[in-house]
């Protein structure tokens, strides 16, 4: 059992905070490494990725968007209740290094991936630009700490009501036009997103980095579920990533492998609906 | 003396069939397909055994369980003394009574099988266990005094379990790290509920939770804790981790939604209930129309499983010939009954799908039997120009199982094969790491419950030695 000290709603309540305590994983995880938890015995098993860990408390962050019955069902939780099984670090840490200048690009709650290696790229000593982006204002999220984790940040809404109107692969080719001695774009965020972003930087040669969210079970190479195609090869994003090469990855098939039980989702979701009436 | 009258009476009563559910009606639920025998048919069963003066059966048991004297003690009506005897040299019996491959072991050898059908050891076995489980007391055998010694166990399948369960009464402090959230490794993720009721295997854990064994779930050990980091702590580290990294067929198409690695339909049913769903949240295709790949007792699971989700037509697809077909018999025969049909020689070399992404159907290709290969078995060839397509709208691939790479290739000094599995002496256990002991699926690939229960009990044997020599 993993107890929730600390919750917080974000982008009009469709992400959720929370620190849960797991003293063991926050004192191995690493940047890029994930979770799978299950919230209780009839739940489940979902991958989310830490948002950051601290050691010290032994808590673990959690920033997840509602997108099902699993997120909607953890939306409900309080401070004091707990989570009952997490299992993790999961997943290869982001490899870290000083390479120079960076570009760190979030999208949606990619951005909540994205800060903890962000953070870890500029304590490497790298320039990193960061850029995040959301489809309005009030959806987007951890702006002041992907200020404090970057050099330089750029903001974009899709409808312009705050920051940069357009899409953060907008401010990318800007960028990437005006710069040319940017070593790394890291992108993560929706797969849309991350399949433009990678076309963009394949036109100018630099080397993309992607973290991919396919489906999970058990998210220790056991079961297959989250097999994606890189380099058109078939690789478990559990253990081979979560993050590959930008450029090599079939995102139309991790789409398609994404939506595999849309019908099941809207089943469960309705039941819970149902059942919190 | 009572030896002396066992032995002359004849065995005239016919081997006693267990009563099971329909084929029909069972083939739509997941409740277990076998009853069980009453104490009447026990011992009715029981009285067939000759009480051999020298028993083969014994030999013939991978962990050298008692076979006489525990069916004795059914014929004695003494059902929970029965169930000591076998605790005696098997912490598992009323999984290995279901699971075993009995025809292939004891009862390949039993003297009555030579002239008759043989007596039915397993299940015999399985009542017994059963007895003392549901009506019986359970009692709690004497430990040894402590010692001190601390022991991990990575993974609580049929080998960790086996270990756990040896060294915790021999004095030494035991603790079972178990990478998923419930423990009982293949026996919980892998056989379905029809076959292995998942509350017989918590028991079980339970059992050696009662012993002290001490079990932490949800333990990725490789990830969050080394096994040197493991070795600070303890003074010796099995580890039976299982073949569970899942063999893919590697033929186009492989990555459409619906096609499933059986350790991942498996997983879903049986670990994750998603047979309950939407009691549970986890979902799993229900398909029509299912081929499910391989002819082992897992590929047999997964399509008495789709059977059991709703489907119409359920085709196990072989590229060998029945003879070669590595499941038990009695699995084929059950599967066989429910309605499942087999497609043998026939080998799949593409998949089709719809513009979701879904798999809509399979091309095959019919195949005939040349020279034998390395395995013995005949070679399966092609047949040219014998393409055809089946519909199917789910598909499970069943063709074995690999070593996940996870722990071992992050284990520095632990000698692996060229398959990645790890090295160790098949009668100790030891691996090339000092301090580091493997066994069960891991070290020998895919085999069934009971060997890696004798690996774990040999494990056990010489981690006692070492831990004393200490």
């Amino acid at each position: 059992m993993h107890k929730i000290t600390y919750k917080r709603e974000m982008a009009e309540k469709t992400v959720c905070h929370l620190k849960v305590e797991a003293p063991r994983i926050a004192r191995k995880a690493k940047p890029g490494q994930f979770v799978v938890l299950k919230v209780n015995e009839t739940g489940e098993r979902i991958p989310l990725t830490m948002g950051g860990t601290d050691p010290a408390t032994g808590l673990i962050d959690l920033i997840f968007q509602v997108v099902g019955k699993s997120t909607a069902l953890m939306r409900t939780l309080n401070v004091g209740d707990s989570i009952q099984d997490i299992i993790g670090p999961l997943g290869k840490p982001t490899h870290i290094e000083n390479l120079g200048k960076v570009i760190c690009v979030g999208g949606g709650t990619g951005v909540a991936v994205m800060y903890p290696i962000t953070k870890a790229y500029k304590e490497a000593g790298n320039h990193v630009i960061a850029i995040i982006g959301s489809r309005t204002k009030d959806l987007l999220i951890l702006e002041d700490e992907m200020k404090a984790a970057s050099h330089d940040l750029r903001v974009t809404t899709d409808d312009g009501s705050y920051g940069i109107h357009g899409f953060v692969t907008d401010v990318l080719r800007k960028i990437l036009d005006e710069q040319k001695d940017v070593k790394l774009i890291v992108g993560i965020g929706p797969v849309p997103m991350m399949k433009f972003l990678c076309k963009l930087t394949k036109e100018y040669g630099v080397r993309t980095m992607v973290s991919l969210n396919p489906i999970m079970v058990d998210a220790t190479g056991m079961c297959g579920a989250c097999r994606v195609t890189v380099g058109g090869k078939t690789k478990f994003c559990c253990v081979d990533g979560p993050e590959f090469d930008g450029h090599e990855v079939d995102y139309d098939e991790l789409v398609k492998r994404q939506r595999a039980y849309l019908t099941e989702e809207k089943v469960s979701m309705e039941q819970f609906k149902t059942a919190g009436k | 003396m009572a030896e002396k009258e066992e032995k002359e009476k004849k065995p005239k009563v016919p081997r006693q069939k267990m009563p099971e559910q329909e084929p029909k009606v069972r083939a739509r639920n997941f409740n277990e397909v076998p009853f069980g025998y009453t104490p009447e048919l026990a011992q009715l069963e029981s009285s067939r055994c000759l009480q051999c003066k020298k028993p083969k059966c014994i030999e013939g048991c991978p962990v050298e369980i008692d076979i006489p004297a525990f069916i004795k003690l059914i014929q004695e009506g003494d059902f929970d003394g029965s169930a000591r005897k076998l605790k005696e040299r098997n912490s598992l019996p009323a999984v290995c009574g279901r699971v075993c491959p009995q025809e292939d072991q004891c009862e390949k050898v039993c003297i009555v099988g030579k002239k008759d059908q043989p007596v039915a050891i397993g299940r015999l076995e399985r009542f017994a266990a059963d007895w003392e489980r549901t009506k019986g007391t359970i009692t709690i055998p004497e430990k040894a005094p402590s010692t001190g010694k601390k022991v991990a166990v990575v993974g609580s399948g049929p080998a960790g379990l086996t270990l756990a369960g040896d060294l915790i009464l021999k004095g030494h402090e035991v603790t079972i790290f178990e990478a998923l959230h419930k423990t009982g490794g293949v026996l919980i993720y892998g056989i379905p509920e029809f076959r292995l009721p998942k509350d017989i295997v918590q028991s079980e854990v339970n059992y050696l939770e009662k012993l002290g064994v001490k079990v932490e779930c949800n333990c990725v050990i490789g990830r969050i804790e080394t096994v040197d980091e493991i070795l600070q702590e303890y003074d010796a580290v099995f580890l039976g981790l299982g073949a569970g990294l899942p063999q893919f067929l590697n033929v186009p198409g492989e990555n459409y939604c619906g096609i499933y690695s059986a350790n991942e339909y498996l997983t879903r049913s049986n670990l994750m209930k998603a047979y309950l769903f939407p009691k549970y949240d986890t979902p799993i295709a229900r398909g029509k129309n299912v081929a499910v790949f391989g002819a082992g007792n897992v590929a047999m699971d997964s399509a008495r499983t789709a059977l059991r989700l709703g489907a119409d037509t359920v085709r196990i697809i072989y590229r060998r010939s029945r003879d070669e077909m590595p499941a038990r018999i009695e699995e084929v025969h059950h599967a066989e009954e429910e309605g499942v049909q087999f497609y043998l020689l026939t080998a799949p070399t593409k998949f089709l799908g719809d513009d979701n992404g879904w798999v809509t159907g399979v091309e095959c290709l019919q195949m005939e039997l040349g020279e034998p290969d390395e395995s013995g078995r005949r070679r399966p060839v092609p047949i040219k120009g014998s393409e055809f397509q089946l519909e199917c709208d789910l598909a499970v691939v069943a063709i074995g199982a690999g070593p996940n790479p996870l722990l071992p290739t992050q284990t520095q000094g632990l000698e692996l094969n060229k398959r990645g599995y790890i090295v160790a002496d098949l009668e100790t256990g030891k691996t090339s790491k000092p301090g580091v002991w493997a066994g069960g699926d891991i070290v020998t690939g895919s085999a069934t419950v009971i060997l890696a229960m004798g690996a774990g009990r040999k494990a056990a044997n010489s981690i006692h030695e070492y831990l004393m020599n200490k």
